[in-house]
């Protein structure tokens, strides 16, 4: 188990060192020389500023001691400088963190609780009009871009019925402490949590209805069912749990399509997270906070790639852990 | 081939997606002769409603263009983003994931660490990043949305060519002194096919959410007039003119579902074996 869980951490930080380099060359793949930039924005570009500012950034070393000296500096946490922001990187995403982790959980969790009930629901009630039902609305649900779900709840639940907020993680200049914040910041989680776990339910529902549907035909059901035992107690001891493991894999393939759903769900409500923070990166040409961002969301897919296939393993007693 | 169709038109999802998907072509074709005018040109008053007036039936959006022109242009860009980024994905994946699966051993362990490491970064965080820096058009937009989808076709076709390179034909080619490369081209690539249309069938929906939501975030090609431009573009004024986020959105999930339902629908005729589940 240890050791299993030794090798994976190691090929994971093997696989962000490739990312972080990526990053690097893609940071030089950037329209305009850094330093004119910097200096441009500082408000002054005249020839020896620019040059100082190359000296200062270690823009005049050569390409591999520049990429040796960035991946150091992200390896001790530290993203570069964000001009427009006047603040380190590392700094900007650590205030924004908490946010997007709230939301991604909650979206997940959500997701994944109400796609494996209706999954199993449809399973259940296979050919019945309750499995149709909940067959197109999944299909329709998957096939909504997150943008525009956004959009529909804010233009449903805020502008017509006016029964939830539209914007933002609290209510600005309320001053709510304890238990009112809380209930605050869930009534602004509500509507970006269903809206960015709307289409993961969707592709859990899918996934659990056919999972189910597989496993019901097999052996081991057919004997629970000659031992005399309940309906009741197959589907839940039985089938539900070996039809489980595919959803537990997709949910870890699809950690990094949940986070890219964050940038665009953070975006339309103004979510203050990470997800946010790139999209305002993105419309100042912020480079070194856009790909700091980039960084950080490929670490979170592979943690949470990590933990689902520790999940994954702990579920399914047939896989040992000495790989 | 023809038992292909009759099991395609047997499925009730392949046969609403057919038609979804032609209605999509024939309005991205046809669509722009019966609108000569630039969706971009001022038609009328801004914010005027929907279903008030026969020439703009689904109204104009904050600078007085039609709604209804930018759908029909949109569908264009959409559909034609989503197909040639499929096809440069397949182009990229299909080389890969039959080399990985044919020659085996340290080329496959390569080419997959290789597809694994793209397979790991978070994709639409990896398509923003590019298209902000190759600077946005619709080639930079292609190509992103390219580079995160092929990895899926490599894994899916080094799968098939590995199962496929054991059967008995193939081993006579590789006894006939057949060349690799024929062998690939020849005997394995066309019998891996079917799994791989009904992933590419898939994936050009997914090429089409992600062209909606670059567009959306305003990564999209500034000359050229999407459904999620158009939705972006409507999200500031959502409290006074909701039609303009509304129908736009419509257009992306009606084509998307076209798609998917395709997509089933070829599983089923394809893949007979697995698909006999709940119906």
């Amino acid at each position: 188990m240890l050791s299993f869980i030794s090798q994976r951490v190691l090929k994971g930080v093997i696989v962000l060192l490739a990312i972080v380099v990526l990053n690097f060359f893609l940071i030089r793949l950037a329209p305009g020389d850094p330093a004119i930039v910097m200096a441009g924005e500082a408000g002054a570009s005249d020839q020896v500023f620019v040059k100082q500012l190359r000296e200062k950034f270690g823009l005049d070393k050569p390409l591999p001691e520049q990429l040796f000296i960035y991946v150091k500096g992200v390896v001790s946490l530290d993203l570069g400088f964000s001009f427009r922001q006047q603040a380190p990187v590392a700094k900007l995403i650590g205030e924004r963190l908490p946010a997007t982790l709230l939301l991604t959980l909650t979206a997940f969790a959500i997701s994944l609780m109400l796609g494996i009930v209706f999954g199993t629901f449809a399973a259940r009630f296979a050919g019945t009009f309750l499995d149709t039902a909940i067959t197109v609305f999944a299909l329709i649900f998957y096939a909504m871009p997150i943008f525009w779900v956004a959009l529909m709840g804010i233009l449903l639940f805020s502008v017509t019925m006016d029964w939830l907020p539209s914007f933002g993680y609290e209510t600005v200049g309320a001053n709510l402490t304890g238990f009112s914040h809380a209930v605050d910041v869930a009534k602004h989680l509500i509507m970006p949590a269903m809206t960015l776990g709307l289409f993961f339910m969707a592709t859990y529902t899918r996934m659990t209805r056919a999972s189910m549907l597989e496993v019901k035909r097999l052996d081991f059901v057919k004997t629970a069912r000659a031992k005399g035992l309940g309906d009741a107690v197959i589907q839940r001891r039985h089938v539900l749990r070996n039809a489980l493991l595919p959803v537990v894999t997709l949910a870890g393939v699809h950690s990094g399509t949940l986070i890219g759903g964050a940038v665009i769900t953070e975006t339309v409500f103004a979510w203050p997270g990470i997800g946010r923070l790139m999209y305002d990166a993105l419309l100042q040409r912020d480079y070194n906070l856009l790909l700091g961002v980039f960084v950080i969301c490929s670490a979170m897919v592979l943690i949470f790639n990590l933990i689902t296939d520790l999940v994954y393993r702990l579920v399914d007693p047939r896989i040992e852990f000495a790989s | 081939m023809r038992q292909f169709w009759k099991s395609m038109f047997k499925s009730p999802s392949g046969v609403i997606g057919l038609v979804i998907l032609l209605l999509a072509i024939s309005v991205a074709l046809f669509g722009p002769m019966l609108f000569p005018n630039s969706p971009w040109r001022m038609v009328q008053r801004p914010f005027l409603p929907p279903f008030t007036l026969s020439t703009v039936p689904l109204g104009t959006d904050a600078l007085g263009r039609d709604v209804f022109a930018g759908m029909i242009f949109g569908a264009r860009v959409s559909l034609l983003v989503g197909l040639v980024s499929t096809l440069v994905a397949l182009v990229v994946g299909i080389p890969i994931g039959a080399m990985a699966g044919y020659f085996g051993g340290r080329v496959d362990d390569a080419l997959m660490r290789f597809t694994e490491f793209f397979q790991t970064i978070p994709s639409f965080a990896l398509a923003i990043v590019l298209v902000a820096i190759l600077q946005p058009s619709i080639y930079s937009i292609v190509a992103s949305i390219a580079v995160v989808s092929w990895p899926p076709v490599a894994r899916l076709v080094r799968g098939e060519v590995l199962s496929l390179r054991t059967r008995e034909y193939v081993q006579a080619a590789i006894v006939t002194g057949q060349s690799n490369t024929w062998i690939i081209l020849r005997e394995i690539l066309p019998n891996a096919l079917s799994p791989v249309i009904v992933l590419a069938s898939l994936m050009v929906a997914t090429a089409i959410l992600l062209e909606s939501s670059l567009s959306f975030l305003g990564l999209g090609d500034p000359n050229l007039i999407s459904w999620g431009y158009m939705v972006g573009a409507g999200r500031t004024v959502i409290r006074q003119a909701w039609w303009i986020t509304v129908f736009p959105g419509i257009a992306i999930l009606i084509s998307v579902l076209g798609l998917n339902l395709i997509g089933e629908g070829l599983n089923d005729a394809l893949n007979p074996r697995l698909s006999r589940e709940g119906r």
